[in-house]
């Protein structure tokens, strides 16, 4: 009995997934370790800061000790850990709040972003690889793939300022920044999304072309299928193997990617929050946004490795 | 109703590549009477398989073409056909039999599913007689329908083949055709498919197209042979004839090249050169480079199919009395 329940597969897969888990812990320590370095070794004193430039230099003193901050190196380091692994980040040294309420409270405003920006390059992406891999060397084929190109070339930022110029202040369809309403969240996503769409297009178009061509497809049409049950039944579901893996690493590239996007849209999100910690030295905030967005990455690819198993069985039964 | 099932008349069919154009069936004649297995033998290469494809109506267009020719199958040209009719054939009245069983099943699809797709497509059944079909099929080619669920990683090169073969009789097709379906497969593997094959044949009364370069397959499970070269059939007849009394040098060829028990030969004599590049067949008759019987007008004058007894066709101006006979079977040294 206890064998038999250990060679299910859906016990191997939980296995699969708490060992995954469990992978985490190095990750982040990695992740921390170099994110608490880099901070400790940029120039600017986090005491200074807080007391203001005309502060006397006694109290400045004072207040490094009080904050440990003449502390040796890995001592600081493990204090950081210890701390974080309780859900103290430290506080904001600018607002004086702790700066993990600071990012929870940006957080879904990111993942809204990137969640969207992730949907549009979808929906946008795989329908048209797949269309253009039918109909390889037709115009549509070449019109999409030109475009493709365009969309991967094109810099976020400069795309962001084209949009608003054009539906914000000419066309006046869609408010130029802010946050909160359905209006609000498409030109930020169409912005984000875009160049994903493009990736996602090229993905889905190649791996499309290479399954087409394989035996399994001539059997499904040997049996009198229609092409389209062909195409989406049959081949599709065998191309999303790479293009599945190439929406997760999107999914991340969106994350840090947001950061642009936040700040040219007033986006309310970690990203631009942190782009002004780093402005203003205010590294628990640095430390913490770089962590969560770290985190946030590994599950989105954990999520994607699982994903694999429902699409293949064959990578299913690799997972022990 | 017709005796000829199938009736391929006159076909050519040609793959564009980049080195050229391909001619991979050329002039080809043949035909299959109703529960008739015929044998196409060929080496690789002489369009069997396009033949195969041409049939079914899957020849990757592009780059192949079926330039000209008709293909009658149960005196309808398949080729005038609409697609839509021709998906109605297809897996329904002509099914077909892959040579790699490792690769032509959909790895991310159960094998119960892709065969109770087929039944579904074609028949008028609920998902749950299909399911129950599938499963019977599956038991049928020694496969235990608790299977079912299973995907073709989970199986052997040899099981693979026997869902191919239930997959393929699941619409109880009136002509099935196998392109190698043993190759791919271990000796002892094949002969257990071979049987199989066979057995289900006779059960279901199906007519078969057996693709193979393997002259003992045939020898096992067909009623006539038709032998291909370089894409056209150069000699046609009965299993049974063909065998005792090989006419066109090619077959006398192949059969030179396969050891005999009963014979103490010192050497096998296989056939000098190698088949034409496909881009640049020879003039005349294609087989003339590598005919030891050769004459000077192998190379002009292309041979016409000339029937030398009731049943027994041969592609060689030998039997138009243009060629000598008598240098055939001399060794060469």
């Amino acid at each position: 009995m206890l064998w038999y329940i250990t060679q299910s597969k859906v016990y191997r897969m939980h296995r699969y997934i708490f060992r995954r888990l469990l992978l985490l812990i190095p990750v982040m320590l990695g992740v921390s370790f170099l994110v608490f370095t880099i901070m400790f070794f940029t120039p600017g004193d986090p005491a200074k800061i807080l007391l203001g430039e005309r502060a006397p230099e006694a109290e400045v003193q004072a207040l490094r000790t009080q904050m440990g901050l003449d502390d040796p190196f890995f001592v600081q380091y493990g204090r950081f850990i210890f701390n974080a692994l309780r859900g103290d980040l430290g506080r904001s040294l600018t607002t004086r709040r702790p700066a993990a309420l600071e990012l929870f409270a940006r957080f879904p405003a990111t993942m809204q972003l990137a969640a969207m920006g992730v949907l549009v390059a979808v929906l946008i992406g795989i329908p048209i690889g797949i269309v253009s891999a039918t109909r390889q060397y037709s115009v549509f084929d070449g019109a999409s793939m030109v475009l493709a190109l365009i969309g991967v070339s094109m810099p976020n930022f400069w795309q962001g300022i084209m949009m608003v110029l054009l539906f914000s202040i000419v066309l006046r369809w869609f408010p130029s920044s802010g946050y909160g309403t359905f209006a609000h969240l498409i030109m930020p996503s169409l912005t984000i999304g875009t160049s994903s769409a493009a990736t996602i297009t090229r993905m889905t178009r190649s791996s499309m072309l290479e399954v087409v061509r394989q035996d399994y497809i001539r059997t499904a049409r040997a049996k009198g299928l229609s092409e389209r049950v062909v195409i989406t039944r049959h081949a599709l579901k065998n191309a999303l193997i790479p293009i599945v893996t190439v929406i997760g690493l999107q999914f991340g590239y969106l994350l840090g990617g947001a950061v642009l996007t936040e700040t040219i849209f007033s986006w309310p999100g970690v990203g631009r929050l942190m782009v002004d910690a780093i402005r203003q030295r205010d590294y628990p905030v640095v430390q913490g946004g770089v962590l969560m967005l770290a985190l946030t990455f590994s599950v989105v690819n954990l999520l994607v490795d699982v994903l694999y198993a429902y699409i293949d069985p064959r990578i299913k039964a690799q997972y022990k | 109703m017709n005796d000829v099932l199938l009736d391929i008349r006159d076909l050519r069919v040609t793959y564009t590549t980049e080195e050229g154009l391909v001619v991979a069936v050329d002039d080809l004649n043949l035909q299959l009477r109703r529960g008739e297995t015929l044998g196409l033998v060929g080496e690789t290469g002489a369009g069997k398989t396009t033949t195969a494809l041409s049939i079914m109506q899957l020849v990757p267009s592009p780059p192949g073409r079926i330039e000209t020719g008709e293909i009658f199958f149960d005196g309808e040209d398949l080729r005038r056909k609409r697609l839509e009719d021709i998906r109605n054939v297809r897996g329904n009245r002509i099914s077909m039999i892959f040579q790699d069983p490792m690769t032509s099943l959909n790895p991310v699809l159960t094998v119960g599913f892709q065969i109770e797709e087929a039944i579904m497509l074609h028949q008028r059944l609920s998902q749950r007689q299909a399911g129950r079909k599938a499963r019977d099929m599956l038991k049928l080619v020694g496969i235990p329908e608790g299977r079912a669920g299973d995907y073709p990683h989970e199986f052997s090169g040899g099981m693979r083949q026997r869902v191919g073969i239930a997959m393929a009789l699941s619409c109880n097709p009136e002509l099935l055709i196998a392109d190698e379906p043993t190759t791919a497969l271990d000796v002892t593997i094949q002969a257990q498919v071979l049987e199989l094959m066979r057995r289900l044949r006779s059960e279901f009364g199906t007519s078969m197209l057996l693709i193979t370069h393997d002259l003992g397959v045939v020898a096992e499970a067909c009623d006539s042979v038709a032998i291909m070269y370089a894409g056209a059939a150069v000699e046609t007849a009965d299993t049974e004839r063909l065998f005792t009394n090989p006419r066109h040098p090619y077959t006398r060829g192949l059969f030179g090249s396969i050891p005999s028990l009963d014979e103490d030969v010192p050497r096998l004599s296989p056939i000098k050169g190698i088949m034409p590049d496909p881009t640049e067949l020879p003039t005349g008759c294609r087989f003339h480079p590598r005919c030891p019987a050769a004459t000077g007008i192998c190379a002009e004058r292309t041979p016409v199919m000339v029937a030398v007894e009731e049943g027994h066709e041969v592609d060689c101006m030998i039997y138009e009395g243009l060629v000598p006979e008598a240098r055939i079977g001399e060794k060469e040294d």
